[in-house]
């Protein structure tokens, strides 16, 4: 008798999952980095080719880096908000120009204004391989220690900031998870 | 006008969908034959009104309307008319207009065809269908409107998507429906008997031909997928295991299932619980499957919208019909059991195991295509389960039903003896195993024990198929056209598993670069680029090289494969150059210019891959020619069959 | 007119659904094949639904190489997945991995057979000890 109920059975499980399904974020995959050291990375200054620039200078200080480049619409979006964030002064911007043409980097730059302490040259996308980036523009945390706290996949914006990235912000600055 | 018009005819086949429901179901259950024969009229209404629906949107396409929202995005003025045409189903919701259309006609073709069937039952049958369509409609008019304006009116259209503008692709969506959609007859079939408490082996007799034809045309459906896919995206596949493309095969595969039940049922009155599960099943994967390409909870190249809204819209109407159905079988199966058996070596034994490895395989591939939702709906990580883990898995139930294919067709119903044919059988082995590595390592050089496993196999089915055929012709037996369509439809299954497992096994592809006037060596042939011009379409425009191919100085082929750019999407899109024969196919496909002239160049060897589409083209066949057997022609009422069973000697 | 026409060519993104390698293959052809394998199994996260050998987005280009150069380091397929996975999760890889969480993934095919069988035998050992025929329903007969 219990045999003819699972059928129905079944499909009533499969219709929940479908159900929850629907809701999901499909886009944004979940970075395995969270938790784990920054990757470091050793790249030319974008405006200074002679100089390099590594984020192991930055250790002991929490800081974002974003990825962006030129030819990312995302990038323009969020750029308003990153001038906004970097006016504010709480946490340093590092930015890794990813697969980008020098000269319209700097040019986008200057145009656009630039809320970046300093932009690393990575125009052959290995240090974006390092760091998980599969589409610009992506926003990511750094603890004093150097764990990795937060990735933010897509545009940020002021709110974002304030509702995910600030309450991290003692943690960050803490040194310790 | 013609946009309004068209809408307004939707809205009134949603109308008459209602009374068709009503009227059909209550119908039957209140012994109304008024109320039966304006169930009937509301059918015919109904296609009348859904096809006037239809052609204004052809009409709106064909001249242009750019002030339609649907015809601003999928068209445009440079594209051809054929093309025009085939846009209407080319998006989401033009898509969901032919569904309607289809659905609509399978229901006509009930109405018109049920002569030889109890009116109780077939009005039930079009009452669900009724249920069916007015779900489908009210999700167009309330979600997916293909009618809707565009003010101001778009200059231009943005054109259709240059991979849709191909005429196997223009087919494939129709075909593809047509299989989907006609799985919701055995279905309304089978609520149909359980609401009315009866199932017998007449019912099977009546429902087998429906199952039989939607089987039919989603097997040309899904073939037709795969050889676009094949010439088309110029990578050589023919199967992705994509989402979509799965959502396509499980139907197909408890399709399968089915119409092997049904033949149970029929004959002997046995697996009515499977054939009523099979038939709800088939159908309920076609709607799972539209639910999956339309509400974004899967990833797929194929997903055409990507809209929560919508699929919760769906994943309510396949509650309803699915779950409906299903707590109906729940409540009444238990009063199909039967009370006859059969021995452990018997034909329905053999068809018993059939079902469960149909059932398994279909679990198999759902589980895969839901598994990364799964895991993401329980937070876990995401997960991706991809062509590496369905080509492996999809063999563990396959491959021994592809073995116990061979004996099975041979067994007799009820208790099988298999003194006569044992001998026949072991020798066919034999020769299939010799045939085997003959092809595999004669003519291609050792590939691996799973080439070999999959050639003797299929060479098995092949020469047990002809078996019977020929035997009853040698000895004068009636050769029935249900034995010819079964001979021919297991072959056909014979010839597409030799095309898979030879192209799979000794397929040849290089990347290279070359340019005009160079030649290159590959798989035993020679590539010689000889020139590169520039080319104009209709609305794209194109790089073509020409390539000559030469095997030990002969000339074998010129080829002209193209790289396009359409002008309104700019997307570049390949035209492979096909050399194509029945025992191989030789594919040059054209990459990204390197500078200098020079190109990249994708060169394919593909032995035995027209086989592919052969065999299920022959598979199709064989169901044609099953369906056209003269028992289904007869009119057998439900007294002449008992009588006739009961004095009749089943084979 | 053709300057302009393959620079268009070359600045827009296709559509299509592969991609072509531009680098050299590998001299020995085991290794290009297993290259080619490993590219089959890696999926590419700009354009989801493509393998890196098939796809051609930027990344699947960086990544094919990333995989050349580990390759010709002397990693292995192990290695080389790890090495993924580190940086992009279980997603990148298109053969899942066996572990606790994809246990029913790959265990449920081999369960389904066996436990089908285990239906097929008990349904066979009911039907075999009941009559030949349901004087109910017995059935249309042969054609």
């Amino acid at each position: 008798m219990l045999k003819y109920l699972l059928p129905i059975g079944l499909f009533t499980v499969l219709a929940g999952f479908l159900y929850f399904g629907l809701g999901r974020d499909k886009q944004t995959l979940p970075s395995p980095l969270i938790g784990k050291s920054a990757p470091i990375f050793e790249l030319a200054r974008l405006d200074d080719p002679s100089k390099s620039f590594s984020n192991s200078e930055l250790a002991g200080k929490p800081y974002v880096v974003n990825v962006w480049g030129s030819w990312c619409v995302g990038c323009r979006q969020e750029h308003g908000a990153l001038l906004e964030i970097a006016r504010r002064g709480e946490v340093p911007i590092v930015g890794l120009n990813y697969r980008d043409d020098r000269d319209q980097a700097l040019n986008w730059l200057q145009q656009l204004g630039d809320p970046y302490v300093v932009s690393a040259f990575d125009d052959e996308g290995r240090a974006g391989i390092d760091w998980g980036v599969y589409g610009a523009p992506e926003t990511f945390l750094i603890g004093a220690n150097g764990k990795v706290l937060k990735k933010h996949v897509a545009p940020i914006t002021v709110e974002i900031w304030e509702q995910e990235f600030v309450p991290l912000l003692p943690q960050a600055k803490a040194g310790s998870p | 006008m013609a946009a309004e018009l068209g809408h307004f005819a939707l809205i009134l086949a949603f109308c008459l969908t209602l009374p068709q429901a009503f009227f059909g179901l209550m119908g039957a259950h209140w012994r109304r034959p008024h109320w039966i024969a304006l169930a009937n009229r509301a059918v015919a209404g109904q296609w009348v009104f859904t096809l006037f629906s239809f052609a204004c949107l052809s009409y709106v396409f064909y001249h242009n309307d750019f002030s339609v929202l649907y015809v601003a995005q999928n068209s445009n003025s440079e594209l051809p008319t054929f093309y025009r045409f085939a846009a209407v189903w080319g998006a989401h919701e033009g898509s969901l207009l032919l569904w309607m259309l289809v659905q609509a006609t399978w229901a006509l073709g009930v109405a018109a065809f049920s002569g030889n069937m109890p009116q109780q039952m077939t009005s039930r049958v079009i009452g669900v269908l009724g249920v069916i369509s007015a779900g489908f409609a009210l999700f167009i008019l309330l979600t997916s409107n293909p009618f809707l304006r565009l003010w101001p009116a778009a200059p231009d259209g943005r054109d259709l998507n240059p991979l849709l503008q191909d005429p196997a692709l223009a087919i494939h969506p129709p075909m593809l429906y047509i299989g989907y959609v006609g799985f919701s007859v055995p279905f309304a079939f089978a609520v149909a008997a359980m609401l009315e408490g009866k199932l017998d082996s007449l019912w099977a007799r009546w429902v087998r031909p429906w199952a039989t034809v939607a089987w039919m045309f989603l097997t040309c459906g899904i073939a037709l997928g795969s050889w676009w896919a094949y010439y088309e995206l110029g990578w050589g596949g023919w199967w992705f295991w994509d989402p979509v493309e799965n959502a396509s095969f499980m139907p197909w595969l408890i399709g399968t299932a089915l119409i092997h039940s049904l033949a149970v049922t029929e004959k002997r009155g046995l697996f009515k619980s499977w054939t009523l599960l099979l038939s709800i099943t088939a159908f309920s994967l076609s709607l799972l499957g539209t639910f999956l390409v339309r509400s974004g909870v899967i990833e797929s190249v194929h997903a055409f919208a990507s809209d929560p809204g919508r699929g919760l819209f769906i994943l309510a109407f396949l509650c309803v019909c699915v779950g409906g159905a299903l707590g109906l079988y729940a409540w009444r199966a238990p009063l199909f059991r039967s009370n006859a058996g059969f021995a452990p070596v018997s034909r329905e034994s053999f068809l018993l195991f059939n079902n469960i490895l149909l059932v398994a395989a279909t679990v198999v591939i759902l589980i895969g295509t839901t598994y990364p939702m799964f895991m993401d709906a329980f937070g876990l990580d995401k997960v991706s389960v991809g062509p590496p883990y369905f080509e492996a898995m999809f063999l563990v139930p396959m491959l021994p039903m592809v073995f116990l294919l061979a004996p099975g067709m041979h067994a007799a119903w009820k208790k099988a003896s298999f003194e006569s044919i044992k001998k026949t059988l072991g020798v066919l082995l034999v020769v299939a195993l010799v045939l085997a590595l003959a092809v595999s390592v004669g003519a291609y050089g050792w590939n691996s024990v799973m080439t070999i496993v999959g050639l003797t196999a299929a060479f098995w089915v092949a020469g047990a198929s002809l078996v019977d055929p020929i035997n009853r012709w040698r000895n004068g037996h009636s050769l029935p056209a249900s034995i010819i369509g079964m001979s021919v439809a297991h072959f056909g299954l014979a010839l597409f598993i030799i095309g898979a497992t030879t192209v799979e096994s000794y397929k040849k592809e290089t990347d290279l670069s070359l340019k005009p006037g160079q030649t290159t060596e590959h798989a035993g042939f020679e590539f010689t680029m000889t020139k590169l011009e520039d080319v104009a379409g209709p609305n794209y425009q194109a790089v073509q090289s020409e390539v000559v191919i030469t095997r030990n100085g002969k000339q074998v082929a010129v080829v002209h494969p193209q790289k396009r750019v359409y002008r309104v999407q700019k997307n570049a899109m390949t035209e492979a150059g096909i050399d194509a024969h029945w025992h191989r196919d030789l594919f040059v496909a054209m990459g990204e210019p390197l500078g200098g002239d020079a190109w990249s160049l994708r060169l394919q060897y593909k032995p035995m891959v027209r086989f592919i589409w052969f065999g299920a083209a022959i598979m199709a066949l064989g169901g044609l020619i099953a369906i056209c057997d003269r028992r289904y022609r007869k009119r057998v009422t439900v007294d002449e069959s008992a009588a006739a069973a009961a004095g009749a000697k089943t084979a | 007119m053709k300057q302009l026409f393959l620079a268009a060519i070359l600045t827009f993104f296709g559509l299509q659904a592969f991609a072509i390698d531009t680098a050299p293959a590998f001299e020995d052809p085991a290794l290009q094949a297993r290259y080619e394998r490993l590219a089959r199994e890696l999926r590419c996260l700009q354009c989801r639904s493509e393998t890196i050998a098939d796809s051609n987005a930027q990344l699947a280009a960086d990544l094919r190489r990333q995989l050349r150069e580990l390759m010709a380091a002397g990693k292995s397929d192990e290695e080389i997945k790890t090495y993924m996975t580190d940086r992009y999760g279980d997603y990148v890889l298109y053969k899942p991995p066996v572990t606790g969480r994809t246990l029913l993934l790959w265990a449920a095919p081999a369960l389904l057979v066996i436990g089908g069988v285990i239906v097929a035998v008990i349904v066979i050992s009911r039907k075999s000890k009941l009559p030949d025929t349901d004087p109910a329903d017995p059935g249309l007969g042969a054609s």
